[in-house]
């Protein structure tokens, strides 16, 4: 973090945090998925939505009191997380594909709600402007830059004690056969609506910062497919089991997107990322993880 | 105010038979095999712009058009599945990773319909669809009709080949019970194959009817995502008569929400009907 910030004093172009940016936001995107998805078995399909609660809860409180960075991330995330505790409490009691058939919907139901209500500026968007002076950082796309490396250190750390705690432990069982977890005394409901809170908390804290990013929030950007998409391919392709495999993945594919958005199109661009995602389901089902896992031995 | 309200039912019942289409092959799918084929929206949209393309090129009616390509999407399910069955099923990974195929499938064909036919709307142009027919206060035009009738007669057919036929009980009981269909000499697999190849079928004339009832771009799957899945469960799986009515409710909800509050509330009904059909009733209306 400390080569973060002095990256933020020194390095010349701002291009760079641009692109750094959004292979960040993808870190914690992919490893907020991969509590419920990679942990527990637990398929989000509407990552978006939850990424949209965040900017949207940030992009409400910028029009109520103009608050600072921070409280707006706050905000996003604890917003975010209440639509993952309440999704998780209507459905994950009953079988574990509802649970997904209902992400799969919410994103569209959040995008109709926000479509249709004009204090966040509907269809049209809503513009979103960044202080223009800001302490210790030569201008706020560096800010920005830095509020989300410290946002991806912070999942990352704590995906990774998760992993290793009685919580993470508890997953894995609900993940490899529930009924046997549930009868051995796992508190199985409670565990799950932690990692779905917790989850859609996550991605709702890299959503916050959004609107500042890109001045004018529309629901197009935040309800993007790309995200709906990278969430789930990047855990899957880096290996969903254990927390480096999201780090792997985000880096990886977020990395040669922001190179390929500038040389070809970006819906070839989003084939591409479809493409490797059913690859690796095939034929790689552990991730580069697994792979390399398997060429150690 | 009745006037609006008749219309509005009306309209309602001849989009839910639409919608018991469009569900149908989902009905198949997820209630009697057990696959959550979460891409079939994506195979309607495929269907959409085949019917599109064969009307533009070639001015064939779009709904002759997506009867017409029903036996390649057939092969293409059969395909579909046993790609499914030997990477996810046959290893007991159907969950997360089958999940995941499927949502890459879905996103692939928007994808590639983007990319083969930009983000423009696309729409036909029959002359006979214009016409309206109705009863006293009530009109409607022939661009709903149709597709309810076409809705109807699939819905027909499918039922009587489900119950009648040996393929088609051999269908409705591999998920109950296989061992007792390898007694009766009938592979599973090869069941399941052609069940799902005639669920996917089934997306060519849905599709073809999406494109006939309003101008189509490549996106549209995803409005289709809550609405299927919340007919599907709140019909009970396994149940095509359950399809069917949870259809013509929903699409009721819809056109009196269109109607009484805009149009752009319409996807919440859908998923407003999912949520409750989970939590209150996940066996659906006609379910045990």
């Amino acid at each position: 973090m400390a080569a973060g910030y002095a990256a933020t004093r020194y390095v010349a172009n701002d291009y760079y945090f641009y692109a750094a940016y959004i292979v960040l936001q993808y870190v914690v995107i992919a490893t907020a998925w991969n509590i419920l998805g990679g942990y527990a078995g637990y398929v989000n399909f509407g990552s978006a939505g939850f990424y949209a609660v965040g900017a949207y809860t940030a992009a409400i409180l910028y029009q109520l009191f103009r608050p600072p960075l921070v409280a707006m991330i706050v905000g996003g995330g604890i917003a975010a997380g209440i639509i993952g505790l309440a999704a998780g409490y209507l459905t994950l009691r009953v079988k574990g594909v509802y649970f997904a058939i209902a992400t799969l919907a919410l994103a569209v139901v959040l995008e109709t709600i926000v479509n249709n209500w004009d204090y966040v500026g509907g269809t049209r968007g809503i513009y979103v402007l960044h202080p223009h002076q800001v302490a210790g950082f030569a201008n706020y796309a560096r800010l920005l830059f830095f509020a989300m490396l410290v946002l991806a250190v912070a999942s990352v750390v704590l995906a990774r004690s998760i992993e290793r705690s009685r919580l993470g432990r508890g997953l894995a069982a609900i993940r490899d056969d529930e009924q046997a977890a549930e009868s051995a005394g796992v508190p199985t409901l409670r565990l799950k609506l932690f990692a779905a809170t917790l989850s859609g908390a996550l991605m709702g804290l890299a959503g916050a910062p959004f609107p500042y990013y890109v001045s004018h929030l529309e629901p197009g950007s935040a309800f993007s497919l790309a995200i709906a998409v990278n969430a789930i391919a990047m855990p899957m392709i880096g290996g969903a089991t254990s927390w480096v495999g999201p780090v792997i993945g985000a880096v990886l594919l977020g990395g040669a997107q922001q190179i390929a958005t500038v040389t070809i199109s970006s819906i070839l661009n989003l084939l591409i990322v479809g493409l490797l995602l059913i690859g690796f389901v095939i034929f790689a089902p552990e991730g580069i993880v697994g792979l390399i896992r398997r060429l150690w031995r | 105010m009745f006037d609006l309200l008749a219309n509005a039912i009306v309209a309602g019942l001849l989009l839910g038979g639409f919608y018991a289409a469009v569900t149908v092959g989902l009905s198949i799918a997820f209630g009697f095999l057990d696959i959550v084929n979460i891409a079939h929206p994506g195979f309607i949209m495929l269907g959409a712009f085949a019917a599109w393309f064969a009307n533009d090129q070639w001015g064939i009616d779009p709904i002759v058009a997506g009867v017409l390509f029903t036996p390649i999407f057939f092969v293409a399910g059969a395909i579909v599945y046993r790609v499914y069955h030997v990477s996810f099923e046959r290893r007991g990974d159907a969950g997360l990773r089958g999940l995941a195929f499927f949502f890459g499938v879905l996103f692939l064909t928007e994808v590639v319909l983007l990319l083969l036919f930009s983000a423009d709307y696309r729409g036909v142009d029959m002359p006979y669809l214009e016409t309206m027919i109705g009863a006293g206060p009530v009109a409607v035009p022939l661009r709903m009709v149709v597709p309810f009738l076409v809705s109807l007669a699939m819905f027909a057919v499918l039922q009587l080949a489900f119950n009648r036929t040996f393929l088609g009980r051999a269908i409705r009981a591999v998920s109950q019970d296989q061992l007792a269909l390898r007694l009766m000499a009938a592979n599973p697999v090869r069941v399941k194959e052609i069940a799902f190849g005639i669920a996917v079928a089934t997306a060519s004339v849905a599709g073809a009817l999406l494109l006939t009832i309003a101008p189509i771009d490549p996106s549209m799957g995803r409005d289709y995502i809550g609405r299927v899945f919340a007919i599907a469960v709140l019909g009970g799986l396994g149940s095509l008569t359950g399809t069917l009515l949870a259809a013509i409710t929903l699409g009721v909800a819809e056109s009196l929400t269109a109607t009484f509050y805009g149009p752009s509330w319409s996807p919440a009904v859908a998923f407003g009907a999912l949520l409750i059909a989970l939590v209150v009733r996940p066996s659906g209306l006609l379910g045990r």
